[in-house]
């Protein structure tokens, strides 16, 4: 029997590495051991695969002791000793909705192993392109298809091929943009770290397509298994003889190098990337000239998001006409979607464009944990903005999402129920931007400031009547001003926050009052001395030793230490600490 | 705030390999800085001076680049580094009642170090394990699903190994 271990990131996170460690132990010599990458199902983590000839069993949340009896069961050939541990039925379905297209291996495969991805088609399609198509007719395909960049903005691949095939010149760059900026975000990691073939092919098809010698990929600082996979990858492929001098025996040639980025979101915007690729802070250029024309070393560059690149090897061997059936008029192929947050099912979608918001959250996501109430969903992280829920129907389409005021961002979603304050939010993305501001041009630096001053002093009580007026000149002004993408979009959370839960500011500003209890200054608790029972728990938890009172009487919470933080109310047991 | 640890008395050797490899070319100075920091933990006021002369940067770009990014510090860290996600699928479950638990826990604010010189507490956005926020990270082993409450004992076990080895 085939056992495989789920091994991405956030499979070793919750326990992956010891499940295999056990297995490795107790399991049988004549039974194969391997790994894979990121399954998807994240909130059903570790997840370990038996495949039993064509039988698959799967466990979740497999710990040491299940490890154990998965390893009875295999060496015993009786599983209905670990049929309790195996995956539910309602749990199943999370993969069964999805299509899979850019994730199609994702789970599937050996991500260290060359032989697994191309025992599935792997480097035919780059075979195709240079031994018997131009790169103008896989320009040709992929327009056919409809291909848009997935790493936020949406624009035709094959225009930017396009464009950098006509520039003249003996140099030019294939970039990739791994940095995944998106905080919530994980698609590029997963695709990475679960199929790092798809990539090298989808970008060596890029590369043969514009005429470039070298690719690069640029790989967020934090994602060091990611870079660890795509280094194996880029070597055993060029064992394979699929990177590097006259492949396939043509006169097509391109190495790769990867850069590991240094932890700066503005790096995710193309120039400010090719300024860090260069070696410098990462300031954005203006635009024009494009990367188009003058790129990284002035050279033609072309840029391409991983997902973007993970659909391409696909796209030529399936055909353009294929992608561009699914989807809607103006968003072709799927979309994939780090679904997390409030979620009960927290993980990796793909699905193909047209569905609606709710088909994502409720359908496959199981809806809102702890039987809570749907509030917003984030989507486009920082450049984003918030959909309530009247909108769940909205369709999964470029234009329907920024229809909103949100975007369809690079597939961060983010959902919130009842106890996420929306001003709080605004304000927890004002910080970023704020922070990750690159200082280049003023609206941005001071614009962004000015704004989480106002937010910050709304969410402690101390609005001003008029600040929300000030917030929207601030809003339009950055956005009208600022040079690059992220100033430009950064008023967003605050724009959507203002249009859907403007109520939420005024009774802030107004009232003092913060109705999801968040804001820890606006939020006053009290102990009802009927519901104590004196356990002392929430005195020992108390940061600031707020609470005092003898075993067995009622406690007293110290009006001028509490901090509101809260912890006393998620502590008791007796639900005794209310919020006045 | 000081800019510089004005070490100088680094081993300079050790960089030796990393130069020689990356310090001809200009553009490779993030990779070089990066190697630097590998080896010594941060980037110390000598290996800076010794990274622009080989490579003909001025210290000026060396420090602006390396202020500019987040992953380069420039003074010297705790023996474990705990980077708490406040990312925003973190943020939504909770980071800051984690970050607030910590901070008071080791009486340290974010970037810095604890006097005896075993944590360093670093805010990141987003760790990528989205789906187990909240997150963070000590060295090299990822902790999910934190609450305050098991935040602390994972420190308090390492403080206790630390103690007794
Ligand atoms: C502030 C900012 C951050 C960005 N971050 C990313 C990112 O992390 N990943 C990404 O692929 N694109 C990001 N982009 C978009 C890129 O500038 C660029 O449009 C994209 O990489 C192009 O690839 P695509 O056409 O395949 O989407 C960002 C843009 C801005 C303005
Ligand atoms: S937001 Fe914390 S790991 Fe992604």
């Amino acid at each position: 029997m085939k056992v495989v271990v789920g091994q991405g990131s956030c499979g070793i996170a919750a326990g992956a590495g010891k499940a295999f460690d056990i297995l490795e132990n107790k399991l049988n010599k004549n039974h194969e051991l391997t790994f894979t990458g990121c399954i998807g199902m994240c909130y059903l983590e570790p997840i370990v695969d038996v495949y039993n000839n064509d039988e698959l069993h799967r466990f979740v949340k497999v710990s040491g002791e299940i490890a154990e009896k998965i390893a009875e069961a295999v060496n015993n050939n009786d599983f209905s000793i670990s049929a309790e541990y195996e995956i539910a039925d309602d749990d199943k379905a999370f993969l069964s909705s999805q299509t899979r297209i850019a994730l199609r291996h994702c789970g599937l495969i050996n991500p260290e192993k060359i032989e697994d991805y191309i025992a599935d088609n792997g480097y035919e399609a780059i075979k195709k392109c240079v031994t018997q198509m131009t790169p103008e007719e896989v320009i040709e395909i992929i327009k056919i298809s409809g291909l848009a960049g997935r790493g936020g903005a949406g624009f035709p691949t094959w225009f930017k091929w396009n464009a950098a095939r006509n520039s003249e010149s003996e140099d030019k760059y294939l970039i990739c943009n791994a940095d995944e900026g998106d905080p919530g975000a994980f698609m590029d990691r997963a695709v990475i770290e679960s199929d790092p073939h798809t990539l090298l092919e989808g970008m060596l098809i890029g590369a043969y397509a514009i005429g470039a010698k070298e690719a690069i990929v640029y790989v967020r600082a934090e994602y060091p298994l990611a870079v660890k996979r795509l280094k194996k990858a880029i070597k055993q492929a060029r064992e394979a003889g699929f990177i590097g001098k006259n492949i396939f025996g043509t006169d097509f040639s391109c190495d790769f190098t990867i850069k590991a980025g240094a932890g700066a979101f503005v790096c995710g915007e193309e120039t400010a990337l090719i300024e860090s690729l260069e070696g410098s802070r990462g300031m954005p250029r203006l635009k024009p000239p494009f990367p188009a024309q003058s790129g990284f070393l002035r050279k033609p560059s072309n840029i391409n998001n991983v997902e973007t690149f993970a659909n391409v090897a696909w796209i030529i061997n399936n055909g353009g006409e294929k992608f561009a059936a699914m989807g809607t008029e103006t968003s072709k192929g799927t979309k994939v979607f780090a679904l997390t947050g409030k979620v009960n099912k927290g993980g990796l979608v793909e699905i193909p464009m047209g569905k609606t918001l709710r088909d994502v959250i409720f359908g496959i996501g199981g809806g809102i944990r702890d039987g809570k109430e749907f509030k917003a969903v984030q989507m486009g992280g920082p450049s984003g903005g918030c959909i309530p829920a009247h909108l769940l129907d909205t369709v999964i389409d470029y234009k329907a999402l920024s229809a909103t005021g949100a975007i369809m961002g690079s597939g961060g979603m983010v959902v919130m129920d009842e106890s996420t304050c929306m001003v709080g939010m605004a304000k927890f993305f004002l910080d970023f931007t704020a922070k990750e501001s690159c200082g280049k041009c003023t609206h941005c630096r001071i614009g962004t400031k000015r704004m989480l001053e106002i937010l910050t002093r709304i969410t402690e009580g101390e609005g001003k009547p008029e600040d929300i007026s000030l917030l929207e000149e601030l809003c339009y002004s950055i956005k009208d001003g600022a040079l690059c993408g992220l100033g430009q979009t950064a008023p967003n959370p605050v724009l959507t926050t203002l249009k859907y839960f403007r109520d939420e500011y005024t009774d802030h500003i107004e009232n003092k009052h913060c109705t999801a209890h968040e804001c820890s200054k606006l939020v006053k608790y009290k102990i009802n001395a009927d519901a104590c029972r004196g356990c002392t728990a929430c005195a020992g938890k108390c940061p600031t030793d707020a609470i005092t009172g003898e075993v067995k009487k009622a406690h007293l919470i110290d009006r001028d230490k509490c901090i509101g933080c809260g912890t006393c109310m998620a502590t008791c047991r007796f639900g005794a600490v209310e919020v006045e | 705030m000081t800019l510089f640890n004005s070490k100088n008395d680094s081993d300079l050797s050790l960089l030796d390999e990393t130069l020689e490899r990356y310090g001809d070319v200009p553009e490779n100075l993030i990779t070089v800085l990066q190697s630097a920091q590998e080896i010594y933990g941060y980037l110390p006021t000598d290996v800076i001076i010794r990274i622009s002369q080989r490579m003909g940067v001025p210290i000026t770009k060396i420090v602006g680049v390396a202020t500019f990014y987040s992953q380069f510090r420039l003074t010297p860290i705790g023996k474990y580094l705990i980077m708490l996600c406040k990312g925003t699928a973190c943020h939504v479950n909770g980071a800051d009642g984690i970050y607030d638990a910590i901070s008071s826990h080791l009486g340290i604010n974010d970037n810095e170090t604890t006097e005896d010189g075993l944590f360093t507490i670093k805010c990141v956005a987003c760790l990528g394990c989205c789906s187990l926020s909240p997150v963070m990270m000590i060295n090299d082993d990822t902790y999910g699903s934190l609450t305050p409450e098991k935040a602390i004992n994972i420190l308090d076990s390492i403080s206790q190994k630390e103690g007794n080895a």
